[in-house]
């Protein structure tokens, strides 16, 4: 599914990945951790195409293709989605509104045409249900006076409307209190399938008590150091960075 | 022969076809020889220093088209709003056109200034309101020394109108180029409640300038909302000059919607003269090209216990420029005032330009004063975050103006009206979003 070679990659001259190896298959989930600065947002945020950073050196392929030098909508087009660590708010264009939007532009681009009115609600109820999302909060502006709950909540809603190949959770756990934490890795979890593939970008091992991964990598210093099952979260968990830290350095 | 000369040359001609007998043509007069004696505003006066109308004034305007000339309903149908059902005084070329209007006498008068001029029923609202209000400046007076024709409303006491009032000014470009000075006059009585949409269209590329001056009198508990719609040819040119008087617990809201037009200067005053008095002027530009569009307000607080509330957005493409200066001023006895200003701007490009200036003289001690002026791009973040929900960047771009906007699209009382705000946003932007905001 997704394939990264050796990619390095660059904001303002500043180094971020300096050499990053990364392969997920269809059907598993992998936990991306390490310590703040280490660049787990970074590789999100190329993944999913951000112009402010530059790849100098590897490549990024999606089912055998080079995703690389595509624009961050034709890369959703091909089935990326970011679950973003601080959702943008939008006056004035409701939840509803906005999906609808995105799922139409999604397949405008692939030669289709706009989903019909009553298939587009039926979704939207299925899977504001599935995340236990009140109809009236659908009317509501996009992420405007939302609890930080509701914004990753919403989130994963979208991620549910648009069925995407590749999910990246980028710090979904942030802000979450345990009902939200369960209630959005509980939707992770229904959406999960042998097709697709899901990446959690985390700190701590809390998420991954509900969304249990295939595969845990340690991202240090704009590189995987280290990567192992589960139980390398747990370790990391009980023992800090730190003894990664020298292990590199040394 | 320079305008100038040529409007004070044919003064004597426009006498000709008017009453001169009268005490409204001295008025005009007086305003006549004001006009002669200033002329045309330059950047050398300070709130016409950053809008020059000389590339404008070069043309060859002719000053008061005479010629009876006609439209097709069908052809200029989608400059109305025609989803409802509405009153309308329609000009074409500044003349009144009985076609495409609808006007009314059945207790409220919705009809047109030269009658009211001219018809001594109407003399006792005339002798008090007209040019009460209006400034003796430069295009004021030339509009006033010319003032014959345009929308007179009256709307008596406790009388609340059922339907919209449509104002249009249609310029057919049958002369190489037109200049139009309408002059409208709405007096709304204590309780009374009127909306009114009004509009400016050229029907062809001619060069047009029209000089407008509207006089709105808002009695005690009176409600005035209005809405401008300025969507005119990139080779029409517009001064609005619109005055407002209100008094103890009235509401007046000003919309000006400006999105296209060469040069567009809005002058709108309001002057509040009681208490617990609330002035609501919201404006959306947004312009490309070389368009121009200025804003000057002015909100006088001379009484206690009242409130403004201005929120202007605009968004500049290309080398488009733009111009807010939101004077508002306290007077020493409008004690307990609450004077809101907002102008906020997003340049699209390297070469638009905005010159904002909130300028506030506040002489009470007690007082609410803010204001806030902002100017900006678009957020990358925000435009990242549509990216990746797959709408490319320029319907993702769209949103974002929308979302810029919308604190002033959401006070449109008139359902159809904000859908025709939205579809021209739309068309201005070059998207089609499948829904209205």
């Amino acid at each position: 599914m997704l394939k990264i070679n050796n990619l390095h990659a660059n904001i303002d001259d500043k180094s971020i990945l300096k050499g990053l190896n990364l392969e997920v298959k269809a059907g598993e989930v992998h936990a991306i951790m390490g310590p703040n600065g280490a660049g787990k947002s970074t590789l999100a945020s190329i993944i999913a195409g951000k112009e402010d950073y530059e790849v100098t050196e590897g490549d990024i392929e999606l089912n055998n293709e080079d995703i690389s030098e595509l624009a961050p909508e034709e890369r959703a087009h091909n089935g990326v989605f970011l679950s973003f660590q601080y959702p943008v708010e939008i006056p004035g264009v409701s939840v509803t509104n906005f999906i609808k939007t995105a799922i139409n532009e999604t397949r405008k681009a692939k030669g289709l045409e706009d989903m019909p009115a009553k298939d587009m609600l039926k979704m939207i109820r299925e899977k504001s249900e599935l995340l236990e999302i009140d109809r009236k909060f659908l009317s509501r502006s996009l992420n405007e006076g939302f609890s930080g709950g509701e914004k990753k909540r919403n989130e994963i809603f979208q991620m549910a409307m648009l069925e995407p190949k590749l999910a990246i959770l980028d710090e979904t756990d942030s802000g979450l209190d345990i009902d939200a934490l369960r209630i959005v890795a509980n939707g992770v979890n229904k959406l999960k399938s042998k097709d697709n593939a899901v990446i959690v970008i985390t700190h701590y091992q809390r998420l991954l008590d509900y969304i249990v991964p295939d595969f845990v990598h340690v991202l240090y210093d704009g590189k995987i150091v280290k990567s192992g099952d589960a139980s390398l979260a747990l370790e990391l968990e009980a023992k800090g960075y730190d003894w990664i830290k020298e292990e590199v350095n040394s | 022969m320079e305008l100038k000369e040529k409007i004070i040359s044919s003064y004597v001609a426009f006498e000709n076809d008017i009453d001169i007998n009268s005490d409204i043509h001295d008025i005009r007069s007086e305003a006549f020889h004001n006009f002669e004696k200033l002329g045309f505003p330059t950047k050398k006066l300070e709130a016409w220093k950053y809008t020059s109308l000389n590339a404008v004034l070069k043309n060859d305007f002719c000053i008061f088209p005479n010629k009876e000339n006609a439209v097709q309903f069908a052809d200029v149908k989608k400059y109305f709003i025609h989803d409802i059902d509405t009153y309308k005084i329609v000009f074409i070329d500044g003349k009144y056109s009985s076609f495409l209007s609808d006007t009314t006498h059945d207790g409220k008068d919705v009809c047109l200034m030269s009658s009211a001029l001219s018809n001594s029923k109407y003399k006792a609202v005339i002798e008090n309101y007209f040019n009460k209000i209006a400034k003796q400046d430069n295009l004021t007076s030339l509009n006033t020394a010319f003032a014959n024709e345009g929308a007179y409303i009256y709307i008596p006491k406790n009388v609340e109108v059922e339907k919209p009032i449509q104002i249009i000014n249609f310029t057919t470009g049958s002369e190489a180029a037109t200049m139009v000075q309408p002059r409208n006059l709405i007096v709304v009585e204590e309780n009374a409640h009127v909306q009114i949409i009004e509009r400016h269209q050229s029907l062809t590329d001619n060069p047009v300038l029209s000089n407008v001056v509207t006089e709105i009198f808002s009695a005690r508990n009176s409600t005035v909302d209005f809405y401008k719609i300025q969507n005119d040819n990139t080779n029409a040119s517009l001064v609005d000059n619109t005055y407002i008087e209100q008094k103890t617990n009235s509401v007046v809201s000003v919309h000006t919607f400006s999105f296209g037009g060469n040069i567009t200067r809005n002058n709108l005053n309001f002057y509040q003269r009681g208490e617990h008095i609330d002035s609501i002027l919201k404006g959306i530009t947004i312009i490309e090209g070389k368009q121009h569009v200025d804003h000057h307000t002015l909100v006088h607080h001379i009484e206690p216990n009242c409130e403004s509330h201005q929120d202007y957005k605009g968004i500049f493409d290309a080398r488009s420029t733009g111009v807010f200066n939101g004077k508002v001023v306290v007077e020493k006895e409008a004690q307990k005032t609450n004077a809101y200003q907002q102008n906020n701007n997003v340049l699209i490009s390297d070469k638009a330009t905005i010159n904002a200036k909130p300028q506030l003289e506040i002489f009470a001690d007690d007082v609410k004063c803010s204001h806030g002026c902002t100017i900006g791009q678009l957020d990358d973040d925000a435009l990242f975050y549509m990216q990746q929900r797959g709408i490319p960047a320029k319907e993702g771009k769209a949103l974002l103006m929308y979302a810029f906007a919308n604190t002033v699209l959401e006070s449109v009382k008139i359902p159809e009206v904000k859908s025709r705000i939205n579809k021209l946003i739309a068309t201005k932007l070059g998207v089609n979003l499948g829904f209205d905001l």
